[in-house]
């Protein structure tokens, strides 16, 4: 007879001393886990609850502005720092984690259109409606003198934007006619014109460095190469584009923030029809800014709500809003991807979690780990009913909600009647059109 | 000539600059392939039948079932991760530490033959001090031992309760309850039990003290403790089925039977259902959200006298007084799988973690082994008085027996699982460690509305609530609502007027109307379907059809 019975020793199983952890064996035999699913479900829909608990998003205010924030503009390499504009002209330069002003230059009589940094960010240029395009050095100037530009050059014409080129001594700016600038030379070295009079935004798109995309008041968005003499292509939508921000990871897509309460995303190879269609604003967007990620952005519009849109998405993810916050007029994702600047009517700028419970600060790697379980659970529960309305549900202020319900409304009896005029008419008279095709006019190359 | 230092042997060779280093290479050369080898061998062959416990399932028809690209190649991706993570979790388990017991047998010599006093002599010390005996004089026993088979509660039909460790044997409390005890059962936790007295359910905690009174379980039977959703059910001497949430202390259901007194009701661990048999030879099982039972099988011609689960709720062993003793597959709700008549009629059965099952009759003990495959007695103990009780020991090759005199406890090799998940149930927890698993537990929670015959149903698609909700969604669009008419009474009382309420009830009305519209067309479409193959020709002449007369009726 050979007979052997469990006998577990404890030495092998109990810690030895006080500061050791204690000792946890694991056995992953699923006879011993019972009930897999709706344990799962059970943690998913508790961390959806917690991720409610935790959703504080707003961080903090620079507030010293004396007029509404026109125009912010982010360093290309150092978190620390922002350079605002305000609609008196003033330009502030922020420390951003003491949330204080470290440099108040009055730069330009009337509003600051644009501010952008040059490519060594020695210095910043900022544009005003007064006419000029002003480079300052980025040290602080001496304590008994005043501070001075670098270098001004006038303008024949008004001028609304200007954006940098990423590497090249190149700028451009936009307002009657785009035009290219050299930052040696006080000439525009080149200007590109497609019948438009007024161009209100220009962007140069960081990766693939020599393309320009500008917003015209014609409701059209034009594309140019720097290489060219004249513009490539353009698109003319059904109302027009504010702002425009190209993905920073493609180097083919950008994103505009349309007067029509929408945002559009286009692949500069097929701009007939977009990409995308983003709707949740209850009124016109003003701006739009990409997370460098290139997977979400975030726009600010003139119902007095941020929101997040995923560039897959109709939808968005998030929206912001606060009592005191007026009209945005300009947003900002930061380089590191985890917070959202907002500058608005109110003479306020706001610092905003992009994820709003997450936790700041450093994570242990147990916490890290707990809170990946936590959200691959939330992935997979995230279409049953209760955990899509606790993840869903968003407070929202009584104008936005009113506003939305009338949208819905008429969506929706847009849609019946539609259907109705089909259902009565020739069969193929009335067709099905995209929602993505219905909002542009036309291509032009 | 220079001489200088081979880099990878730390000053030792000496080599000739100029000239490759021969040894060095060489070596070089050898510990490359060695390190290729070891790659290969890094990943150890699972074992297929070790795999085939992790595997789930054979997924998702992809090529059939989805047609849009885009969710194709997410499905796909998802279901890429699936196997190699259930090869991964069948290759852990070259890291478990013990091994199951075993009993092996010479030439000539059977595992039934064994007594307790041979196995005792053949083990080790820490071993043989856990079969022993208690002897006591309250008269029949019930007992229960804890998740982790550390503690065990005994109540004696005559009021006698005590809780201890049986590993330590250290006594927790004991006291005597002066009311006939039928049952007794532990909370979720070692600090908690509940028993089951002559009128009502108490709660007592691991020093004596009364905590709860439970009036609303009247009467009861026997107790059953869902771990997992931390509900205590209770059966009751006139039929009745109760449920209370212990975390919260709220009664979730109570409900009458119908089936009389309830004496054999047991819970199926993989889906936290009850199953209650009955004097007509019928195993219900029951959830607290239905008033009818879920399931109900015929089990045998007599009384259902004792009824047992395999804990991966794949088996159910049930007897009765005719000497029968039936496995049921109640997955499939079938069977039976195996039917066999013992010497005399089975009062007390209880499956171990391993699928052993104990077989009471009497005053003997028969346990088998593999009781789906093949139904032979692997060991068998004789007590000296009648059994009133019977359970098997988790984490412990430990059977225990409760009988008229009192406790023993007797060594079956092979019966518990070996390896246990410190996670899940701990037998060497401290008490801080068994306050956080506590916490932990009631976070995991899972509601009792989950309770029903397929506990996975949670992750998967309800495809006809789906279909008819996108149907329903899609008529209402086409559908106008007819006007109506209609002005609210006007009413001074407070509270029964306002304009949302007026709004609300028109809207519900509306409602109403368009429901009927959709209904009169669906109706309406239907008959025009139907008029339609009516006047299909029965024959068909190709073009000459137009000069066919109607028939005439």
């Amino acid at each position: 007879m050979k007979v052997k019975v469990l006998s577990r020793n404890p030495d092998e199983h109990l810690r030895e001393t006080k500061l050791d952890i204690h000792k946890v064996p694991r056995n992953y035999d699923p006879a011993l886990h019972p009930f897999q699913a709706p344990r799962e479900y059970t943690r998913a829909l508790n961390a959806v609850k917690l991720d409610k608990v935790f959703a504080k998003p707003f961080i903090g205010n620079l507030d010293g502005h004396k007029d509404s924030v026109s125009s912010i503009c982010k360093h290309p390499s150092r978190l620390q720092i922002l350079i605002s504009g305000s609609f008196d002209g003033e330009v502030k330069v922020w420390d951003l984690p003491r949330k204080e002003c470290m440099r108040t230059i009055l730069a330009h009589d009337g509003i600051v259109r644009g501010i952008t940094y040059s490519p060594g960010s020695e210095s910043f240029m900022t544009v005003g409606d007064d006419k000029t395009i002003k480079t300052w050095s980025c040290e602080n100037p001496k304590e008994d003198k005043r501070d001075e530009p670098t270098n001004t050059v006038l303008s024949k014409t008004i001028i609304t934007a200007i954006s940098h080129h990423r590497t090249d001594p190149l700028f451009a700016t936009c307002g009657e006619v785009c035009q290219l600038w050299e930052e040696t030379r006080n000439e525009p070295v080149n200007s590109f014109k497609w019948g438009v009079d007024s161009l209100h935004d220009v962007k140069f798109n960081q990766v693939q460095t020599n393309l320009l995309a500008s917003c015209a008041s014609d409701r059209s968005i034009i594309l140019y190469d720097t290489r060219a003499s004249g513009a490539i292509r353009r698109v003319i939508m059904r109302l027009r584009a504010n702002k425009m921000a190209w993905n920073p990871m493609e180097a083919f897509t950008f994103t505009c923030a349309s007067e029509d309460y929408n945002l559009y995303t286009y692949d500069t190879r097929n701009l007939k029809t977009p990409v995308n269609v983003h709707k949740d604003h209850v009124n016109a967007v003003t701006d739009v800014d990409y997370n460098p990620n290139g997977r979400e952005f975030v726009s600010g519009s003139y119902d007095r709500s941020i929101r997040i849109f995923e560039t897959q998405k109709g939808h968005s993810r998030e929206v912001y809003t606060n009592r005191r916050m007026q009209r945005l007029t300009c947003v900002a994702w930061t380089s590191d991807s985890k917070y959202i600047l907002s500058g608005s009517d109110e003479m306020n700028i706001r610092i905003w979690k992009a994820k709003s419970s997450e936790k700041l600060g450093v994570l242990k790697p147990r916490e890290k780990a707990a809170l990946n379980y936590s959200e691959a659970l939330k992935e997979k529960f995230a279409a049953h009913p209760q955990v899509r309305r606790i993840a869903n549900h968003r407070k929202l202020p009584k104008h936005i909600f009113n506003a939305r319900n009338e949208h819905r409304t008429i969506t929706e009896s847009q849609k019946r009647k539609e259907s109705n005029r089909r259902r009565h008419s020739k069969p193929g008279s009335v067709p099905f059109v995209a929602e993505r095709e219905k909002h542009v006019v036309r291509e032009d190359r | 000539m220079q001489w200088r230092y081979c880099s990878v042997f730390s000053g030792v060779l000496l080599t000739a600059s100029g000239f490759s280093c021969a040894v060095c290479s060489h070596r070089s050369r050898t510990r490359i392939r060695r390190r290729d080898e070891g790659r290969k061998r890094d990943k150890i062959p699972v074992d297929p039948e070790t795999l085939k416990k992790y595997e789930m399932g054979e997924g998702i028809n992809l090529k059939k079932g989805i047609r849009n690209k885009v969710h194709r190649l997410r499905v796909h991706n998802k279901e890429k991760l699936l196997a190699p993570m259930a090869e991964e979790a069948a290759r852990r388990e070259i890291l478990l530490t013990e091994d199951y017991g075993c009993l092996e047998t010479d030439a000539g010599e059977t595992t039934t033959q064994f007594k307790q006093r041979e196995l005792v002599e053949n083990v080790d010390l820490i071993s043989a001090s856990k079969c022993f005996n208690l002897n006591l004089d309250f008269g029949p026993y019930s007992m229960r031992y804890t998740r982790n088979g550390r503690h065990l509660v005994i109540g004696g039909k005559k009021g006698h309760v005590a809780a201890f460790d049986w590993v330590t044997k250290k006594l927790a409390c004991e006291m005597n309850v002066m009311e006939s005890v039928h049952d007794v059962c532990w909370l979720h936790i070692e600090t908690m039990f509940a028993v089951a007295q002559k009128e009502w359910v108490y709660i007592y905690d691991n020093q004596g003290i009364e905590l709860h009174c439970l009036k609303r379980m009247n009467q009861p039977t026997k107790l059953e403790f869902l771990p997992y959703h931390f509900l205590l059910a209770a059966s009751s001497a006139v039929g009745g089925l109760s449920w209370l949430d212990v975390s919260i202390g709220e009664k979730i259901t109570r409900m009458d039977t119908k089936l009389g007194r309830i004496n054999v009701m047991t819970q199926n661990p993989y889906n936290a259902l009850l199953c209650v048999g009955d004097s007509k030879g019928v195993v219900s099982m029951w959830s607290p959200n239905s008033h009818q039972p879920l399931a109900k099988m015929l089990v045998h011609k007599q009384a259902v006298s004792a009824c047992a689960v395999h804990p991966h709720g794949t088996y159910m062993a049930t007897s009765a007084p005719d000497r029968t003793l039936k496995i049921w597959d109640i997955r499939q709700l079938s069977g039976p799988v195996e039917n066999a008549v013992l010497r005399s009629a089975a009062q007390h059965l209880s499956y171990s973690q391993r699928g052993l099952l104990a077989v009471g009759m009497g005053n003997v003990v028969e346990i088998f082994k593999d009781t789906h495959t093949n139904l032979k007695p692997y060991m068998r103990h004789k007590a000296s008085w009648a059994l009133s009780d019977l359970k098997f020991c988790p984490y412990e090759d430990v059977l225990g027996l409760t009988h008229t005199k009192g406790f023993s406890s007797v060594l079956v090799p092979g019966s518990a699982e070996a390896n246990y998940d410190a996670l899940e149930t701990n037998p060497f927890q401290n008490k801080k460690q068994r306050k956080e698993a506590e916490v932990k537990a009631l976070l995991d929670k899972i509601q009792p509305e989950f309770i029903c015959l397929d506990p996975n149903a949670i992750a998967e698609i309800d495809v006809a609530a789906l279909q008819h909700k996108l149907d329903s969604k899609k008529k209402l669009g086409y559908v106008k609502p007819r006007q109506i008419d209609f002005k609210p009474r006007k009413t001074k009382a407070k509270g029964k007027g306002g304009t949302a309420k007026v709004i609300k009830s028109k809207k519900a009305l509306k409602l109403k109307a368009k429901r009927a519209a959709i209904q009169e067309m669906r109706d309406a479409k239907v008959l025009i379907d139907k008029k339609e193959k009516k006047k299909k020709p029965e024959k068909s002449y190709g073009v000459l059809d137009r000069f066919l007369e109607p028939k005439k009726k």
